[in-house]
């Protein structure tokens, strides 16, 4: 499957199905960031169960700490 | 009250401007600010701030002035470098030069929630110019129990984020994040331009002109994120998120971190020259990959049990189960600075 992760063009391993499987394989992963698909929101409970389809826009806000 | 002559003529641009107005310069000129932070992000609000003709800003930091400090922290000079000044003392120095009309306070101290709470008595707004998330978590739990809105900033490399809380109406932090562990990605160790920190305080200093010259309805309403080497710019709708059970500002509210339990502890070890930080919650971390992020610095050692290298002449130890140890000091705001700085 192909999607737009953070605006590149990202070809999706075939077992990524849902947002939890994308973030497991990146290096996002348990990192403190909030995830939207296609201009939505997705609270965190719901990464295990939202389903991700061709052309998704996914974006992977990271909250930074420096300052 | 009406501006003075000289004030109109001093802020006449910004009188000009039609969000503000001689009404918004007067609501400006009776604000009073809370700046936690003097370093990149606090020297550019606060000077911003100062400027705009707010009241009175308190601002506050644990650090002094450093070389490195010089390419973004823009109230600084080589002589504050040279004579090693607290951030504090500088910033307040510098700002009362700028604008003598605005009543500055400069607070060196290594400010936990309890400080924090006597320097929001009195104040609009608080603006974060930290460099960590327990002390935004700190901020974000004051800031709805006392109700006093809060603008969250922060930034690394090229890209940065800001969110606007107001308790009560929007998604608080903890409604957000409940992840405290270091990440390990700070300003020393992936590094930062100068756009970067001025963009983030752009956004936090809009938001902060808007609210304090009584615009509410203008403020922003959603997350913002850039980075502006990838030119990325990303804005998310938070209302959603906001929880009605969460600890901080949902029904119930229980302010989780203003309770000891649940903060890192930073504990001087006798006789050793040595300050000991444990997070509030063992973590597991992945010391390979910490030897990586750390390589940059100089030669890291590694076994099954910990890492350690030499930072800033203090050798460092770190553990998986995240307890970091700082030789060489038993002074425990410099061994917070040293933390916080590296493992974030």
């Amino acid at each position: 499957m192909q999607v737009q992760l953070n605006g590149k063009t990202t070809l999706l391993s075939e077992h990524c199905i849902t947002i939890a499987d994308v973030l497991a394989e990146s290096p996002w992963s348990g990192r403190r960031i909030l995830v939207e698909i296609n201009g939505e929101v997705v609270p965190r409970e719901a990464y295990g169960r939202t389903s991700l389809s061709e052309g998704d826009q996914i974006e992977f806000v990271h909250f930074v700490g420096g300052g | 009250m009406a501006l003075t002559a000289a004030e109109q003529e001093r802020y006449s641009r910004q009188v000009r401007f039609h969000g503000i107005g001689s009404e918004g310069q007067d609501r400006l000129a009776r604000s009073s600010v809370l700046v936690l932070g003097a370093g990149a992000l606090g020297s550019a609000i606060a000077e911003t701030l100062v400027r705009a003709g707010v009241g009175r800003i308190r601002i506050v930091d644990r650090d002094y002035v450093e070389w490195s400090n010089l390419q973004r922290q823009n109230l600084y000079s080589e002589t504050d470098a040279e004579q090693r000044l607290p951030k504090a003392i500088a910033a307040a120095q510098r700002l009362r030069s700028v604008n003598s009309s605005v009543t500055v306070e400069g607070i060196v101290a290594d400010a936990a929630a309890e400080e924090i709470g006597e320097y929001t008595v009195g104040v609009d707004l608080i603006l974060d110019a930290s460099d960590n998330f327990e002390i935004r978590m700190i901020i974000n739990d004051i800031s709805a129990k006392a109700g006093i809105p809060w603008i969250y900033g922060a930034c690394t490399g090229s890209s940065g984020i800001s969110m606007t809380v107001l308790p009560g109406e929007s998604a608080c932090l903890h409604c957000l994040i409940d992840e405290l562990h270091a990440e390990g990605d700070t300003c020393d160790t992936v590094g930062i331009i100068q756009p970067a920190v001025q963009m983030t305080a752009a956004y936090q200093t809009t938001e902060a002109l808007k609210w304090l010259a009584g615009q509410k309805d203008s403020l922003r309403g959603t997350l913002v994120s850039f980075d502006l080497w990838e030119n990325r710019h990303v804005s998310v709708a938070t209302e959603q998120l906001k929880r009605a059970d969460c600890p901080s500002c949902g029904e119930k509210p229980v302010y989780p971190f203003l309770s000891a339990t649940n903060l890192s502890k930073t504990a001087v070890l006798c006789g050793r020259d040595t300050v000991q930080i444990r997070p509030a919650r063992a973590v597991l971390l992945n010391l390979e990959l910490w030897e990586e992020l750390l390589a940059v610095h100089g030669e890291v050692r590694r076994n099954p049990y910990m890492l350690s290298l030499e930072l800033e002449k203090h050798r460092i130890a770190l553990f998986p189960d995240g307890r970091v140890l700082i030789h060489g000091t038993s002074d425990t705001a410099v061994a917070r600075t040293l933390y916080h700085r590296y493992f974030g």
